[in-house]
């Protein structure tokens, strides 16, 4: 009996709901297990690890800036950050983002995935989510965190505004570098999803532009006139985000974080292509004429999947040799078949196989 | 065929949302994008930093240290003895015209303003001229709320209680004629810092809103009379008081002390010639190994003199621009994808 396993798959059906019950996922017919692990599996695989992955970097990210900041202001725990930032911060201005991601990323689409079961071998050998992966992320925050506090530190150390007005006070400095860390975790986020559905171009863009508005609505005279005492960044937003040398340092920090995640993804990607990539340039490059998966012709089948013991049987049924009927059989005319649910890129509708009537 | 009718109501919905069919944008990193992108962006920034460096190239800055912590250096007879109003010169010359507008700063170094126990130590709503605040500060800035006799201290906290209180007059020597150059300390500060972040209690005269409570320790004079002579720059909306409440970010910083007012002589500037600050040094700040500094400086569409900015912009595009070489030469080298 198998004791330990990583997930318990029932079948349905004759044989009673037990295993049905008692498993974690359940369908109707074994075929399923094929689309369960090679598709279901391994996106949530991928996912799961993109997700925990991303979720480590953005909060290394944002608390070795904090960290960094201790140096120079004399250990005093001093936030860099103003404190509704840090409030909203996994909350509101990254939740939305990482979510879209983790529900709707898929690298390659279904019938790929069953086309080449290779891919699900990462999952087996536990590629995504390991040791070394987590000190990667860790130390890909350590390098954004540093680019994020240093870049601005240089470009604001004796900085002023165009008019000649102070801009290095700590409520634009703390300003200034939610910006530089929103931007670049966004980016990132950008990078990571390799499938962008409307709903994840919709929570991107709204937890993106959803931070301007909620600090210009949060940091305006009508909230200052409420709670004169609750905003301390009010004006920062105004003050700062009229300056060319804000931008051009937010405008640097960014890129400089960015291009070298890019430049890396796209030197690995030549020189040691994984399966998922070759698999998704061939997509790319194949898209329209998806083959389709190499399956059981789709004809009527007088063979039933069931295996029962305590029945008679389908002594009869295999005797009959109805099943040998030799039918002119050429791949090409499957793909002809125009109204084939595969071809039209269209959901596969799995019939049931209607049960001979048993002979008594 | 497909039996429908009784397997429907277990089928599964099979809509493009559940069946995570949506229609989705599927972009990868290919070559076609990335190295016209890193050129694009690395010949862009190396524009940029051009323009950065060379306008930063041209701003002038004179910096003036007035500590006085070793023999010999400017106003060191005022940092060694323990007397008020010690007052004390710099003297500095001119050979070129110092372009206008000037501004005059003051620097601190080592001066921790982001400390977070004195970036607490203020009460905005006292600030604002909420007079129920001034009977009873708030109490987060203790220990600069109540005096040692019990009465309320207004402003509170250390923020207010640290203000800045050297004060400078610039002299212009030319031809033996010493004239006073006009400093204007209008608009120094940020517009929403005086015109809505702090208020003064809407009592006139000011001075009877002050009613039972005391100076700072650490002032010389009440906040109704940090400019008696102007009263939209006295009280809580002084525009020193708010350049200094600005606390700074990191322990190094200057502030805006005044303009050089752009009339008469000054019209262009600063012009060539001998001058002469007249400071008078009241605010301690050896005893944390702190520096004080005069600066003038002058801006442009960037802001101050920041050479970082330009030379950063310059050394990323210039790497970008070897980036793109790098890959275009792995790119042809491996040629992915060919081959299953």
């Amino acid at each position: 009996m198998i004791k330990v396993a990583h997930i318990g798959v029932g079948i349905s059906g004759q044989e009673g709901m037990q295993a049905v019950l008692s498993s974690d996922f359940s369908f109707a017919q074994f075929r399923y297990l094929q689309r369960l692990l090679l598709v279901h599996g391994r996106w949530s695989y991928i996912r799961m690890c993109k997700f925990l992955g991303y979720f480590f970097y953005k909060n290394f990210t944002f608390t070795l800036v904090q960290f960094w900041y201790a140096f120079f202001c004399g250990f005093s725990a001093q936030t860099v950050y103003e404190d509704w930032f840090i409030t909203f911060y996994n909350m509101v201005y990254t939740a939305l983002p990482v979510l879209g991601m983790c529900l709707f990323d898929q690298d390659v689409n279904d019938r790929w995935s069953l086309y080449h079961p290779q891919l699900y071998a990462p999952g087996q050998k536990n590629q995504y989510f390991n040791k070394k992966a987590f000190v990667s992320y860790l130390i890909h925050g350590c390098y954004c965190s540093l680019i994020i506090f240093f870049i601005p530190w240089a470009s604001m150390n004796d900085a002023v505004r165009n008019d000649g007005k102070d801009i290095v006070s700590h409520p634009s400095f703390a300003f200034l570098l939610q910006t530089c860390l929103l931007i670049v975790v966004h980016t990132q986020l950008s990078l990571d999803t390799y499938y962008w559905t409307a709903v994840n171009h919709f929570f991107v863009w709204l937890s993106t532009i959803g931070y301007f508005a909620i600090s210009v609505t949060m940091y305006s005279n009508g909230m200052f006139y409420v709670f004169p005492s609750s905003f301390p960044l009010f004006g920062a937003a105004r003050n700062t985000l009229n300056q060319p040398n804000v931008w051009l340092t937010i405008f640097l920090t960014f890129l400089l974080c960015i291009l070298p995640v890019v430049a890396f993804r796209f030197i690995f990607i030549q020189l040691r292509p994984t399966i998922n990539d070759k698999v998704r340039y061939k997509m790319r490059t194949e898209e329209l004429t998806a083959p389709a998966p190499r399956r059981l012709l789709r004809r009527r089948s007088t063979r039933s999947g069931y295996a029962f013991s305590h029945s008679q049987g389908y002594g009869d049924l295999v005797t009959s040799r109805k099943f040998l009927i030799k039918r002119p059989l050429k791949m090409t005319a499957l793909f002809t078949q125009t109204d084939s649910s595969i071809f039209q890129n269209q959901p596969q509708h799995y019939r049931t196989i209607a049960e001979e009537p048993q002979s008594p | 065929m497909v039996k429908q009718e009784s397997e429907s109501a277990n089928r599964p919905d099979n809509t493009a949302f559940t069946q995570q069919r949506l229609p989705a944008w599927q972009p990868i990193l290919s070559a076609g994008i990335v190295i016209p992108g890193f050129v694009l962006i690395g010949l862009a920034f190396i524009g940029i930093g051009v323009a950065l460096f060379v306008t930063s190239r041209s701003i002038q800055v004179l910096e003036l240290d007035y500590t006085g912590d070793s023999n010999g250096s400017p106003c060191s007879s005022c940092s060694q003895s323990v007397v008020t109003n010690c007052k004390c010169s710099l003297n500095f010359t001119l050979t070129t015209l110092f372009q206008g507008p000037v501004f005059f700063y003051y620097g601190l170094s080592n001066y921790f303003q982001n400390y977070r126990r004195y970036g607490a130590s203020k009460d905005d709503n006292q600030l604002y001229g909420d007079l129920s605040y001034f009977t009873s500060p708030s109490s987060s800035c203790s220990p600069y709320d109540y005096d040692s006799s019990k009465k309320p201290i207004v402003p509170c906290g250390s923020i207010a209680n640290s203000m800045f209180n050297d004060t400078f007059t610039l002299t212009w020597t030319v031809n033996g004629t010493t004239n006073n150059v006009p400093l204007d300390g209008k608009g120094i500060a940020w517009w929403t810092d005086y015109n809505i972040k702090y208020r003064n209690p809407s009592v006139t005269p000011l001075k009877n809103a002050f009613n039972g409570t005391v100076k700072p320790i650490n002032w010389a004079k009440p906040a109704y009379e940090l400019d008696a002579s102007d009263p939209s720059n006295n009280g809580f909306v002084n525009q020193d008081f708010l350049v200094w409440m600005r606390r700074a970010a990191l322990p190094n910083f200057r502030k805006l002390y005044r303009r050089i007012d752009a009339s008469g002589d000054y019209q262009k500037g600063l012009p060539a010639g001998n001058y002469t600050i007249d400071i008078a040094y009241n605010y301690p700040v050896r005893a944390f190994n702190g520096a004080k500094k005069i600066v003038f400086s002058n801006v442009s569409w960037m802001g101050g003199r920041n050479e970082f900015l330009g030379i950063a912009y310059l050394v990323i595009g210039s790497l970008c621009v070897v980036m793109s070489i790098v890959m275009l030469i792995v790119y042809a080298k491996f040629k992915f994808p060919d081959e299953e």
